[in-house]
């Protein structure tokens, strides 16, 4: 058991996500449901773990509940550790004052002490919104082998869409020297994955010099690193090559979900290498009826098919009657597809019971958008849910 | 009261050589994802005992593996938990003393210092093989409720000459109260009480039993405890009429896994409210179908990736399924590969075996074909 950490990880996860509309009505965006048996946030602390980094503070503001009973212990992901392990970080009253978390980097100020107690000598702040299989580990010997400052991991985008990030533009040799929020005409195409490395006395330079300048706005991208550009501080790109996704809205967390599945999936699950941990329920087996097809799809524990699946994403305990059609569509864990009733290209959140003969979202080409079905939803039989609608009640025709 | 459990982990191994030459009869992989002591388990800690003691003898690996720390059953815990008792063969031991080990009453003989040293007024006992979903709480409440010394736990089947043959039937009065037991019986068939081989006792006097029967060279539980004792003490039957199924042979491994692709008999062992069964956990991520794959009346575990044709077959957790190839009427465990375009029915392969492409393996219903763990076929 080592004492001293040579590397403690700060998980940002207070975001609230309102581009996931319900499905972050309740539920932080990290802890919203992926993949059939996951939660976003499982692949960040997967990928700690596997880094072999087992210090975890996750910083929490918005909706914690779902979250927290989510992360527990930490024991799915061996995080329940003597020393260490994975602790929950909400803003909370001290002496002087209490404040929420005005930014990302005001977060990590506020919980310097936290990081203190474990005597790193380099942190590592990560956001729980991410889809994506990544080695810190390898980064962190990048950061050292630079003697860098710190180290920002950056990943290759098209051309046409580097607009959306931050990029960071840089020399030959992977340093940075100019940091652009979302250029207008981008001069490169290496995007902020938002995960950076710092030597603990450098960030904590920092952080204190934003936390004093009024006009900040306390978040890294917008004001710590920019600052430490201006300051002549050395600050490394660390090239990232392999799937990651920003899952903030429904329709890159429905991609994110089509992305398992296929012949060759852009994200394969199934590899032995860097498994992703979860919290896991105790289900049976799936079962698939005599009547049933199935095609293209991920399905898991608890399942019972009897209808069609095609082309989509089946959480725990989801149910297809005979003569159903689910296809194109993500359907969160206990929800039930009534006999007849057709869903395409849709997202039902956890436990939604569509009746008989109802017809859910409509296909991809119609341009509609994706349906989005909320939490505990119970549509009567012959209910239309047109495609694009994003919805936790009944259509006022229904009601 | 507080109730301590114990489980016998390789009773019955004989019944089932192939699949217990690696392992114990508890560590039996079953029903896709589970392993025949999950269920025993599983009903104890659902019925509120928080300590079991599971009584090893040999070839045990599988099954400590399997348990680990025993927090996927939430019973890593300081105040009892699971604990795996090993043989206790002292440096004196023969070969005399190991062969006698192959009942239960001789088993506990060994176990006699762990039930000594646990505080719970009562014990259950329990083979490892009972594939049920039991309110062990229930029967508890009726042991204490009648007052008796011992109660077992029976269920109403019918039987035909040979599987009565390979059961206890126990013959009880209008109250419950056992008047005679039939151990293994010849030319008996019709509907009988069966033993569940799952007891409930004062833990005090699970010792006297064991102590004395030390004394006197007693061996069996049934012939020698519960036959002498009939009327002198009130042995109570208690009824349980859930589903219930007790493998005593490959053939029997094979139908009875396949009962599981009845809704009912899922529902039964499965589906009862705030009873489920746990299981190691192994973080595999769900199951992948590919385009233009067949599959019906299946059930799979999590961490397959299917590209074939699955019909009537039970596929546990990790399995590779290839284009083309063909499973019907099957059982294959954990990891295995069948390679495109082989064809596997009627059979039962055991963990991380290998099916090249275009092998064709088949047995029958009546006598299934068995691939041992990590064969290359």
């Amino acid at each position: 058991m080592l004492q001293k950490k040579e590397c403690v990880a700060m998980l940002l996860a207070g975001g609230q996500g309102s581009r996931l509309y319900n499905l972050t009505e309740k539920t932080a965006k990290p802890a919203v449901p992926f993949g059939g048996k996951y939660r976003i946030i499982d692949f960040t602390l997967s990928n700690c773990v596997n880094s072999g980094i087992d210090t975890v503070g996750v910083l929490t503001q918005y909706q914690p509940y779902v979250l927290n009973e989510y992360i527990g212990s930490g024991q799915p992901w061996d995080l329940d550790r003597t020393y260490g392990g994975v602790k929950i970080l909400p803003p909370y009253q001290r002496a002087t004052g209490a404040a929420w978390y005005t930014g990302t980097a005001n977060a990590i100020y506020q919980n310097l002490d936290f990081i203190e107690r474990y005597d790193p000598d380099y942190v590592l702040i990560l956001s729980g919104d991410h889809i994506y299989k990544m080695d810190y580990s390898e980064m962190l010997r990048y950061h050292i082998e630079k003697g860098a400052d710190c180290t920002i991991a950056v990943i290759e985008v098209p051309l046409d869409e580097a607009s959306r990030f931050g990029i960071m533009n840089t020399n030959d040799d992977g340093s940075i020297y100019q940091f652009e929020e979302k250029p207008a005409k981008p001069k490169s195409t290496k995007a902020s994955m938002g995960i950076y490395i710092f030597g603990k006395e450098v960030l904590k330079k920092y952080l204190e010099e934003d936390e004093a300048d009024e006009k900040s706005s306390n978040d890294f991208g917008k004001n710590v690193i920019p600052r430490m550009l201006n300051s002549g501080a050395k600050m490394f790109a660390y090239p990232f090559s392999g799937y990651w996704k920003d899952v903030g809205t429904v329709k890159s967390l429905w991609e994110a979900n089509m992305d398992l599945i296929g012949a060759k999936p852009a994200l394969d699950l199934r590899t032995p290498k860097q498994r992703i941990l979860s919290r896991n329920s105790t289900r049976p087996p799936h079962f698939i009826g005599s009547e049933a097809y199935v095609a293209n799809s991920l399905i898991t524990e608890g399942c019972e098919i009897y209808g069609t699946v095609i082309n989509s994403v089946l959480f725990g305990g989801v149910k297809v009657a005979s003569g159903a059609v689910v296809k194109d569509s993500v359907i969160f864990e206990e929800s039930e597809i009534g006999e007849g009733s057709v869903v395409e290209y849709s997202m039902l959140d956890c436990r939604v019971s569509v009746g008989k003969d109802c017809r859910v979202g409509e296909p991809a080409v119609s341009n509609k958008g994706i349906a989005l079905l909320g939490a505990d939803l119970r549509l009567p039989d012959k209910t239309v849910i047109c495609g694009g609608v994003m919805t936790s009640e009944l259509p006022k025709e229904v009601k | 009261m507080s109730v301590t459990g114990i489980i016998f982990s390789n009773i019955h191994d004989k019944n089932l050589p192939e699949l217990t030459r690696l392992r114990t009869m508890a560590s039996v992989p079953f029903g896709c994802r589970y392993r025949f002591i999950d269920f025993t388990l599983s009903n104890m800690v659902n019925s509120g005992v928080t300590s079991v003691g599971i009584i090893t003898q040999t070839n045990y690996q599988s099954l400590a593996d399997h348990i680990g720390t025993g927090k996927d059953w939430d019973l890593a815990t300081r105040a009892g938990g699971v604990k795996l008792i090993s043989p206790h063969i002292t440096a004196f031991a023969n070969d005399h003393i190991r062969s006698h080990i192959s009942s239960r009453l001789e088993s506990l003989k060994s176990a006699t210092v762990y039930i000594a040293r646990r505080k719970e007024d009562l014990v259950v006992l329990s083979d490892c093989d009972v594939i049920c979903n039991i309110d062990l709480g229930d029967m508890i409440a009726f042991h204490e409720k009648t007052g008796a010394a011992i109660t077992l736990a029976t269920k109403k089947m019918v039987l035909t000459p040979e599987s009565a043959a390979k059961n206890v039937i126990v013959e009880k009065d209008e109250t419950g109260r056992v008047n005679d037991l039939l151990i293994y019986p010849l030319d008996t068939s019709g509907e009988h009480s069966v033993s569940l081989n799952i007891m409930v006792l004062d833990r005090e006097k699970l010792l006297n039993i064991v102590n004395d029967a030390a004394a006197h060279g007693y061996t069996s539980f049934n012939s020698d405890v519960i036959l002498r004792h009939l009327k002198s003490e009130k042995i109570m039957a208690y009824e349980y009429e859930g589903y219930f199924a007790c493998v005593s042979s490959l053939s029997e491994y094979f139908s009875c896994s396949l009962d599981l692709l009845d809704p009912k008999v899922r529902n039964a062992l499965f589906g009862v409210k705030n009873r489920p069964i746990y299981t190691k956990i192994r973080n595999s991520p769900p199951t992948r179908y590919s385009d233009g794959v067949t599959v019906s009346d299946s059930l799979f575990a999590d961490g397959c990736l299917i590209s074939g044709h699955v019909e009537n077959s039970i596929i546990f957790r990790g399995v590779t399924i290839g284009k083309g190839a063909v499973v019907k009427n099957s059982i294959i465990m954990q990891d295995s590969v069948i390679s495109a375009g082989a064809e596997i029915n009627c059979s039962v392969l055991d963990k991380n075996v290998v099916v090249k492409e275009g092998v064709r393996l088949s047995g029958h219903a009546s006598l299934p074909f068995y691939v041992p763990k990590n064969t290359i076929v």
